[in-house]
Order: C-alpha cells, then structure tokens, then sequence
C-alpha cells in the first residue's frame, strides 16, 4: 500500500481548520488574522480505507473521535540538528581559549 | 459552551471568588494554601515519581573564566541546579507531580495542558506515572506549517510519554480550543498558574537553599531564574524564604524578544526561544492574571529584586560554552539564567555565591545549533559580535569574546507602576473617590486594604503604592 493510502486501524495525523479567518478574534496582527486557525492531531484510522486529502474521522490516544482531512500515514518526526552553524563552535573555542590552562590547545 | 469560569472552576477544583475581598485586593495567601502549606509534604509527594532531590553543581571551569574577566577579588562561585535530572528532564516536573497527583485524588479521568514548553512532556510524563490520560495542546506552526524545532521536540516527547498532542497554528484562540476541549473531556486543567503548579517549585527553592549549606556552610548570596510566565521565579523565591533564606537577592532573567509579536503569523519563526523571553515576561509580570485561571498564582513582581534580559546569542554561546567547559550538554532555554549569571559573578566578590537554579534536557531540535540552523533558514542573520548589536527578529549576535556577555539591567519599578496601573483597570473612577472621601472606617479600611495589597503585589510599601495611585488618579498624595 502506497504511503498516501491507509486503512482502518492505521495511525494517521489529520488537519482541520479550527477557526477561519473570519472567525478569528479580534486585535490579533493582521497577518495572523488572514489565515485560518489550523488544527492537527493523531489518531488511528476509523474508515475503512482513505488517501491524503480524504474527509476522515481517527480516535486518539484518548479514545476521542475526531473528523478532518487526512494529512499523513505514519507520521514521523523528522526534526534533527540543522545545518552545522560554525560560530556557534567558534563562540564555544572563544571561552576555551581564555581560560588558563587550556590556552594553546587548538588555534 | 457553558460559562468560562464555570469550566475553569470544575477543572482546576478551586472556587477562586473565596479569595477576593470585592474591590483591587484578594487574598493571595489563602490562595497558596489551597495547595497545602506544608512544603515538605509536597516534596514527598513528589519523590513518589522521582521528582526532586536534583544535584547541585558547582561550575569551576566557569567560575574561574569569571573571575579572569572580573576586577580583582571579584568573581563569585558559580553553581547550577540540574533540573535535567528530573524525569521529564525539566524542572516543570516539579509543578505536574503536584498537579497530577491533585487530579488522580480528586478523582479526574485525564490532565490536559496548554503549553509549547517542557511543561507537556512533564504533565505528559507524571500522567503515565500515575495512570491518567493526557492531552497537550500546543502553538507549533506558522500558517505555512513550518514549526520551531524546539516545539516539535517538545511534542515528541509529549507523544513518546503517551499523551495525545493537539497542534494549532499561532493564535491567542489557543485558549478556546483549550477550553472547548477541556468541556468535551472533563479534564483537570493542570495550569500553569494554579497554586498546585507554583508549590510544586516551592521545593526547588528549599533544596537550593539547603544544599548551598550544606556544601558552603551558608545561603546562597544571589539566585538567578529564568522568567516566563512568573512561576520559576514565584516557587523558588518562596522555597528559599521557607528554607530561611530570606536575604538571596531574586534575580529574574529573560530572553530580550522586545519587538516581536507573540500573536503574529509572521513574528512566530523569527525567535529562536519559545520561553523564558520578554514576550510571557513582562506581560505575566504586570498582568499576572490574564493566564488561564481567574487568579494566577504565579505573581513574580511579589518576589523580584532585580531583573535582566540577555540576548538570543549570549545564550546559545553559554550553552556551548557549558558543554566544552563544564561537560555538561544542556538545552539552551534553560541556560537562560546562565548567560546572565555568568556576567553577575563578576559583580559580586569571590567569597560570595550564585546560583542557576535549572538546566534542562536537550536533543534533535532543542538544541543550539538545530534553532540556529533554523533562524538561519528563516532568514534571521546569525554572526560573531557584540551581542549588545543584536535586533530581536532580525539578528542573533553570539559574543565574539566571552567579556562581551552583558546582561541588560531592567527597570523594576516601571514595571511595579505598570503592575499597579493594571491592577485598578476599570476601578480609576471608584478608587479615585475611595482616595479622597474616605470619611466612614469602611472606605478607610477598603483604601488601606488597597494600598497594602498593592505594596505586596510590587515588592514594595503602601506609601509606593499611594504614590503610584496618586500619580495615576491625579490625586493628591498623602501619608498612608
């Protein structure tokens, strides 16, 4: 089965718009109140078979029931470390040097 | 839906109209002891899941960089709290041991919590302890569906403790779908703000106290908390003056966010801190009670004796210079209090003592160099420099050398004034007429009370108060 299709059972992430725009409160910034309030939250899959995108209902961890779009099957976390960002090192190595008995250890 | 405090009532178990005294004043007091007086008991409570009792470090390497940057016989003794040992990794454990248990004794089916923070690992984690469900609602992404790395750690952590995480774009309507979610699920509100949730820090602030006379033969001359919402600073400030260390000097740091707005779509992933900034810091510092319970107890202006910002820079450096110096890998949220302390050992002399009073766990995403990559990426110049040059939202200057650390003095007593001026919004006509009838002991006892709540409130005396009303009310002033 392709990784957009699920089938009952399967643990899914759906996305639902909590508030549109016009439904936001007043006094935010004008550039958050243009976008919808969008909701996402995990769940395993209660209709029978669905593809990203399809209508769909998923009960949570806490035995809710809750409808959206299905928005991923398997959802991972693939969060990480980033880019390496060399004056992060360089700012560490400019304590290093300056204390006493480690002068000299790396230039 | 049904009435917000009627939710927020049956959720926190607390009816918080037995506290108000019908004009500005409330009994904060009578507050604190819904959650017991007796901070011993709830440092038991909370060792029954392995929260507490965390070690207490002295920093050496640090303390000796200190003083080869400080004026001779400068350079007070550096030590940190490493909060990172709790179970969730985080000092907020403290506060969910206290809120959790609350909830399985009063029977509740579940805990919910609205936070970005380590808080929802830590409610997540004592939940699982005790056998109850968790949900953690979270502001993660911008409307492009890009998150801070920070965030999306924390809401791994929530889910790998087993509790459902509800993530939403950036938004202060966070709160009603908080809310509406708390009517679906009849969940405890494990709030930060409740009295369970600061007594629970309480203990951070005996154990400070007590290890530091233990290992020093005195109290600590200098505490330094990372400030957000008010409760880091409230807990640990009342644990010490429970231990009998009255006379630390409390001193709250943040992170300087100044100009960027917390609602904003755009704003939203031009920080690199999600907490422990300006942006919860001097709100929930003059407004303490626009959290999500009718009276914070979380109400740092009461114990603050001076606070300081650092920048975004300074910190992410002190954090890499803990782990080359001290060995110690930290998150660099909780290094916050660091950065400052760093810079303030060099104020005091060197047989005088300073504490960090949290560290916090760190991993894919929480971690300076993941929100450095990512503030990069987002278009955020990242450079060596005087962090004094740094632009909130456009720039992170890490200090090119480690003297260039420089906390930012702040002025306490505008805050206290702005305490105050929002302590009486919507009151100004009444108290104005309070202020110059007073003729039967009834006024004069309300305007007494009023001027006393509002010393405590600040930190400082009626007569600051009467002076601050005075200048507010454009009365006149006179003696208390």
């Amino acid at each position: 089965m392709k990784t957009n299709q699920a089938k009952q059972g399967d643990w899914v992430r759906i996305e639902r718009t909590a508030l549109a725009p016009e439904e936001r409160a007043p006094g935010i910034p004008e550039e958050t109140a243009r976008t919808p309030l969008t909701l996402w939250v995990k769940g395993a899959l209660l209709s029978e078979t669905a593809s990203v995108g399809d209508a769909v209902e998923v009960k949570t961890v806490t035995g809710r029931r809750v409808r959206g779009k299905l928005e991923s099957v398997n959802p991972a976390w693939r969060h990480d470390f980033g880019a390496f960002v060399p004056e992060l090192r360089a700012a560490g190595q400019a304590f290093v040097s300056q204390c006493a008995d480690r002068e000299g250890t790396e230039s | 839906m049904t009435d917000r405090n009627d939710i927020m009532k049956r959720s926190v178990g607390i009816e918080y109209e037995r506290f108000e005294s019908g004009f500005v004043a409330f009994d904060y007091e009578a507050l604190m002891r819904e959650a017991g007086d007796d901070v011993r008991a709830v440092a038991e409570l909370q060792r029954e899941t392995g929260v507490g009792a965390t070690p207490l470090l002295e920093l050496r390497n640090l303390t000796a960089l200190a003083r080869r940057l400080a004026p001779r016989g400068k350079g007070a003794r550096i030590f940190m709290k490493d909060e990172a040992a709790n179970p969730s990794g985080s000092f907020k454990a403290r506060r969910a041991a206290v809120s959790v248990k609350k909830a399985k004794t009063m029977g509740f089916p579940g805990v919910m919590a609205a936070t970005s923070g380590n808080y929802g690992a830590a409610v997540a984690s004592q939940a699982a302890m005790r056998g109850l469900q968790c949900i953690v609602v979270q502001e993660c992404y911008d409307s492009r569906g890009i998150g801070q790395p920070e965030i999306i750690e924390k809401a791994r952590a929530c889910e790998a403790y087993g509790a459902e995480v509800v993530q939403l774009t950036v938004g202060p309507e966070l709160f009603t779908v908080f809310l509406s979610l708390l009517e679906e699920t009849g969940c405890f509100n494990a709030s930060l703000y409740t009295p369970f949730s600061v007594a629970g820090i309480e203990t951070l602030g005996v154990e400070v106290a007590e290890q530091m006379r233990t290992r020093t033969g005195r109290f600590p001359d200098m505490t330094v908390i990372t400030h957000a919402g008010g409760g880091n600073v409230t807990g640990t400030a009342r644990g010490l003056a429970k231990a009998g260390a009255t006379e630390t000097v409390v001193v709250g740091a943040s992170v300087n966010l100044q100009g960027l707005h917390m609602a904003s779509d755009r704003d939203f992933n031009r920080k690199s801190f999600t907490t422990g900034h300006t942006g919860f810091g001097v709100p929930f510092a003059v407004m303490p009670d626009r959290s999500d319970v009718p009276r914070s107890a979380a109400r740092p202006l009461r114990y603050l004796d001076r606070y300081v910002t650092v920048g975004q820079g300074e910190v992410f450096a002190m954090t890499e210079a803990l782990a080359r110096l001290e060995g110690l890998e930290r998150g660099p949220a909780g290094n916050t209090a660091l950065a400052a302390a760093f810079a303030l050992a060099r104020e005091l002399d060197a047989e005088q003592t300073i504490v960090v009073q949290e560290s916090e766990y760190t991993g894919a995403g929480k971690h300076a160099q993941a929100q450095l990559a990512f503030a990069r990426e987002n278009g955020i110049e990242v450079r060596l420099g005087d962090p004094r040059e740094e632009i909130p939202g456009q720039s992170i200057v890490l200090p090119a050398t480690p003297e260039l650390l420089a906390p930012q003095e702040q002025n306490l007593d505008k805050l206290r004034r702005s305490r105050i001026r929002h302590a009486i919004k919507g009151r100004e006509s009444e108290l104005r007429c309070l202020a110059r009838a007073r003729e039967n002991p009834n006024d004069e006892q309300r305007w007494r009370e009023t001027l006393a709540f509002l010393g405590e409130e600040t930190k400082r005396t009626p007569a600051f108060a009467q002076e601050t009303l005075a200048r507010l009310l454009e009365i006149e002033p006179s003696a208390p």
